[in-house]
C-alpha cells in the first residue's frame, strides 16, 4: 500500500512541477516512505476499517434483517425527527452565518474581534454541556420553563428542544465557511453596484451572493450533516422517547443496547449516518472541484 | 454639469484624512488629484461620490449648484472607475456593462434590446467589443480598466470620477490609456476628476492638478503654474526632481551651501533661515569657474539612458546634487565618472522660513 502511494506521489509531483515552484527542501526517500506509510496507515486503521465494519456488521444477519432494522416504525420516526431538526437548524444557521460574515466582513466597528471569538464558542464548549444549559434556561424548575409550560409550550424532552440545541452547536459552520472568504473578497464589487444604483437587496442577490455561493453551499453542507449527526447536546435534551424524541444517533445507541438481532439493527440504523457522511464527502469534493474552477 | 464641494472634514477614528476641504470643479473639466499616499485624495473623490460622509459640520457638496450632500451614492448618477476595478468577477464584460441598466427600477429601465445595443455601442467605444463574453479574469489589466470605464458610463454619468485609474497597469499600456482617456474627455466633454499619485500623468493629462498634502489643498493650478510657480515648498519638493538647501537670508543676500547670491526681493526682511531649491535643468555645469558664483563638485554617475543626461554629483561640502544636461552639451564637456565640474544655478527658488529664527 505505501509503496503504491510513494509512486502515484511521485507521478503526481511531475505533473504538477511546471506550476509549482521546485522544492529546495527535499527529504529522503525513506523519510518520504515513512510519513506516507503513518498517514494512510492511521486513516485505514481508524476511519476506513470502522467504517467498513459497520457495513459488515449491518448486513452480518442478511439483507432481510438490514432492511427491517431501517423500516421500522421507530426508525422511521427517528429519521423524520433528525429531518425535521435538519430542515429548521440549518436554515437558520446559515441566516445567521450570512448576516455574522456580512457584518465581520464588511464592516468595521468596535468588538469586532469579541465577536469573531463568540461565534467559535459552540466549537470549545462541550456538546454535553450545551445541553445542560439549554436544559437549565428551559427545563420544568427554571423560570423561564416554567413561564413556557403555563403557555402549553414543552421545549425540554421535545422538538424544541432538540432544534435549539442543534442550532447551537451547528451555529458556527456557515459564518466560519463565510468569514474568510468575504474578507478576502472586500467590499469593491458592492460598492461599484452601489454607485451603478443598485438598492442594497439587489447588491445582495447580483453581486454578493453569486461570490459566495459555492462557500456557502460547502458551509451549508457541513451544517447539514453535523446537524443530522450531532449526539452530546441532543442526548441531555431528548430524554430519548423512542418513536418521538429520538433523532438517528440518539436511536442508534438505543437499539446498540438491546438483543443481538437489535445490535444488528443499530449498525443497520449506522450505515444510513455514515452513508449520509459520505455523501456529504462526495458533495464537499464536487463543490471544491466546482469553485476550483470557476475561481480566477 | 460642475462640482463644488465646500469646507470638507473627514476623520476615520483618530486620523484626519481631510481638514477644511474646498475645491470648484468647472463644467467639462479634467480635474488631478495629486499627492502621495495618504495625503487624503482618494478620500476626497469618495466623498464626491458619496461613498463616504463627510464628518458633520462640513459644508455642502453641489454638482450644478444642486446640494448632494445628503443625497445617497445610487441617485448621484456618478461614473466612478476604481482602483482595482471592482468588476463583478461572475459577470461577462456585456453583463458588467449592463448591470447599471438593468437594476433600474422597471418604469426607467430601458427594453432588453435597446440595453444590448448601448452596451454593444460602449464596448465599441472602449474598443473591448470583440471580448464581450469573457469574464474579468480573462481580460489584461489595460482592457479590465476600460471595461470599469465602460461600464460607469452606461449610465451616462453626470461626473466621472476615477480611482488611481492607471495605477496597476505597466509603463507602456498606462501611456496609451493616457493619451486614449484624454481623447475619450474631449469627445464626450463630461466633467472629469481623477486620483493619482504619478505626477508626470497629472501634468500630462490634466487641465488643472489639485496637490494635496495631510488632508489639504496645498495649490491648484494648471500643470504649468505647479511646475513653474510652486506656492509651497511642498509643491516645490513634490513636483519634479529639486535640489534641496538649506540657507540663510540676510542683509538681501542668500548664502546656501558655499554661495551667496543676491536676493534683492528679500532685503527688507529680518535676517533668517530659507529653504532653497533648485531644478537639476537650471544647473548650469562648467569644467572651470565663469567669474558666476558656483559650487565646485564631482560627477559620481552618469545616468545617459534617456531623452537627457543626468548626473550624480557629490559638491565639495558635502551635499548630493543631480543636474541634467542635453546629450550635446554633455558631449561637449566630454564627462566621465569622477570629473571635477563647476555648478551654477540659473535660477533658484527661495522658501524664507515663516518665524525670524536666528
Amino acid at each position: 500500500m505505501s509503496i503504491t502511494a510513494a509512486r502515484e506521489s511521485k507521478s503526481s509531483r511531475v505533473r504538477t512541477a511546471p506550476r509549482r515552484q521546485r522544492l529546495v527542501v527535499t527529504e529522503p526517500g525513506w523519510m518520504r516512505l515513512l510519513l506516507i506509510g503513518v498517514a494512510v496507515s492511521v486513516v485505514g486503521l481508524l476511519l476506513v476499517v470502522p467504517l467498513a465494519a459497520v457495513f459488515y456488521k449491518a448486513f452480518s444477519l442478511g439483507t432481510g434483517v438490514y432492511w427491517r432494522a431501517i423500516s421500522d416504525r421507530e426508525t422511521i420516526a427517528a429519521v423524520a425527527l433528525t429531518v425535521k431538526t435538519a430542515a429548521i437548524a440549518v436554515p437558520a444557521s446559515t441566516l445567521f452565518g450570512l448576516c455574522a460574515a456580512w457584518a465581520l466582513g464588511k464592516f468595521q466597528f468596535s468588538g469586532k474581534s469579541l465577536l469573531t471569538t463568540l461565534i467559535d464558542l459552540p466549537f470549545s464548549v462541550s456538546p454535553v454541556i450545551a445541553g445542560l444549559i439549554f436544559v437549565l434556561l428551559l427545563g420544568k424548575n427554571s423560570w423561564l420553563g416554567g413561564q413556557l409550560e403555563a403557555a402549553g409550550i414543552k421545549v425540554i424532552f421535545a422538538t424544541p428542544g432538540i432544534v435549539l440545541a442543534t442550532m447551537f452547536v451547528v451555529a458556527p459552520l456557515v459564518a466560519r465557511e463565510l468569514i474568510p472568504l468575504m474578507q478576502s473578497q472586500g467590499n469593491d464589487e458592492e460598492e461599484a453596484a452601489l454607485v451603478l444604483g443598485a438598492s442594497g437587496w439587489q447588491t445582495f442577490w447580483r453581486v454578493t451572493l453569486p461570490n459566495i455561493k459555492w462557500g456557502l453551499l460547502y458551509g451549508v453542507i457541513l451544517c447539514n450533516a453535523r446537524a443530522m449527526g450531532e449526539f452530546g447536546a441532543v442526548a441531555v435534551v431528548s430524554g430519548r422517547i423512542r418513536g418521538q424524541t429520538n433523532t438517528l444517533p440518539l436511536h442508534v445507541e438505543c437499539l446498540y443496547g438491546g438483543s443481538p438481532e437489535s445490535v444488528v439493527g443499530a449498525f443497520a440504523v449506522a450505515s444510513l449516518l455514515a452513508l449520509l457522511g459520505l455523501v456529504t464527502l462526495a458533495a464537499k469534493r464536487l463543490l471544491e472541484w466546482k469553485a476550483g474552477q470557476t475561481a480566477v | 454639469m460642475s462640482i463644488e464641494v465646500c469646507h470638507i472634514t473627514k476623520t476615520f477614528g483618530r486620523f484626519v484624512a481631510l481638514r477644511d476641504v474646498s475645491l470648484t470643479v468647472d463644467t467639462g473639466e479634467l480635474v488631478a488629484l495629486l499627492g502621495p499616499s495618504g495625503s487624503g485624495k482618494t478620500t476626497l473623490l469618495r466623498v464626491i461620490a458619496g461613498l463616504e460622509q463627510p464628518d458633520p459640520g462640513s459644508g455642502p457638496i453641489r454638482f450644478h449648484d444642486e446640494d448632494v450632500a445628503n443625497c445617497p451614492v445610487a441617485d448621484r448618477r456618478v461614473g466612478f472607475v476604481f482602483q482595482h476595478y471592482g468588476l463583478f468577477r461572475h459577470m461577462t464584460v456585456r453583463e458588467n456593462v449592463a448591470f447599471g441598466l438593468r437594476v433600474r427600477p422597471r418604469r426607467l429601465r430601458p427594453a432588453r434590446a435597446e440595453i444590448r445595443q448601448r452596451v454593444t455601442a460602449l464596448l465599441r467605444l472602449v474598443q473591448l467589443d470583440f471580448l464581450a463574453d469573457r469574464y474579468p479574469h480573462q481580460l489584461s489589466g489595460g482592457q479590465r480598466q476600460r471595461v470599469a470605464l465602460a461600464r460607469a458610463l452606461a449610465l451616462e454619468p453626470r461626473i466621472l470620477l476615477l480611482d488611481e485609474p492607471f495605477g496597476a497597469l505597466d509603463a507602456k499600456v498606462r501611456q496609451e490609456l493616457r493619451a486614449w482617456l484624454r481623447r475619450l474627455h474631449d469627445e464626450l466633454c463630461v466633467t472629469t476628476v481623477f486620483v493619482t499619485h504619478d505626477q508626470e500623468e497629472a501634468l500630462e493629462l490634466a487641465d488643472r492638478v489639485v496637490i494635496m498634502n495631510e488632508g489639504r489643498i496645498e495649490q491648484i493650478g494648471s500643470p504649468d503654474e505647479v511646475f513653474h510657480c510652486p506656492r509651497t515648498e511642498f509643491v516645490m519638493d513634490f513636483i519634479g526632481q529639486v535640489n534641496r538647501f538649506h540657507g540663510r537670508l540676510e542683509n538681501g543676500k542668500l548664502y546656501f551651501a558655499t554661495l551667496a547670491v543676491d536676493a534683492p526681493q528679500w532685503t527688507d526682511m529680518p535676517p533668517r533661515t530659507a529653504s532653497v531649491f533648485i531644478r537639476p535643468h537650471q544647473l548650469e555645469v562648467e569644467l572651470a569657474r565663469n567669474g558666476q558664483p558656483a559650487l565646485p563638485a564631482t560627477v559620481e554617475h552618469i545616468h545617459s539612458a534617456g531623452v537627457r543626461v543626468r548626473l550624480d554629483l557629490v559638491a565639495d561640502c558635502g551635499q548630493r546634487l543631480y543636474a541634467e544636461l542635453s546629450h550635446e552639451r554633455f558631449g561637449q564637456l566630454g564627462l566621465s565618472k569622477g570629473s571635477r565640474v563647476f555648478l551654477s544655478p540659473r535660477d533658484v527658488k527661495v522658501f524664507p522660513a515663516p518665524s525670524t529664527s536666528p
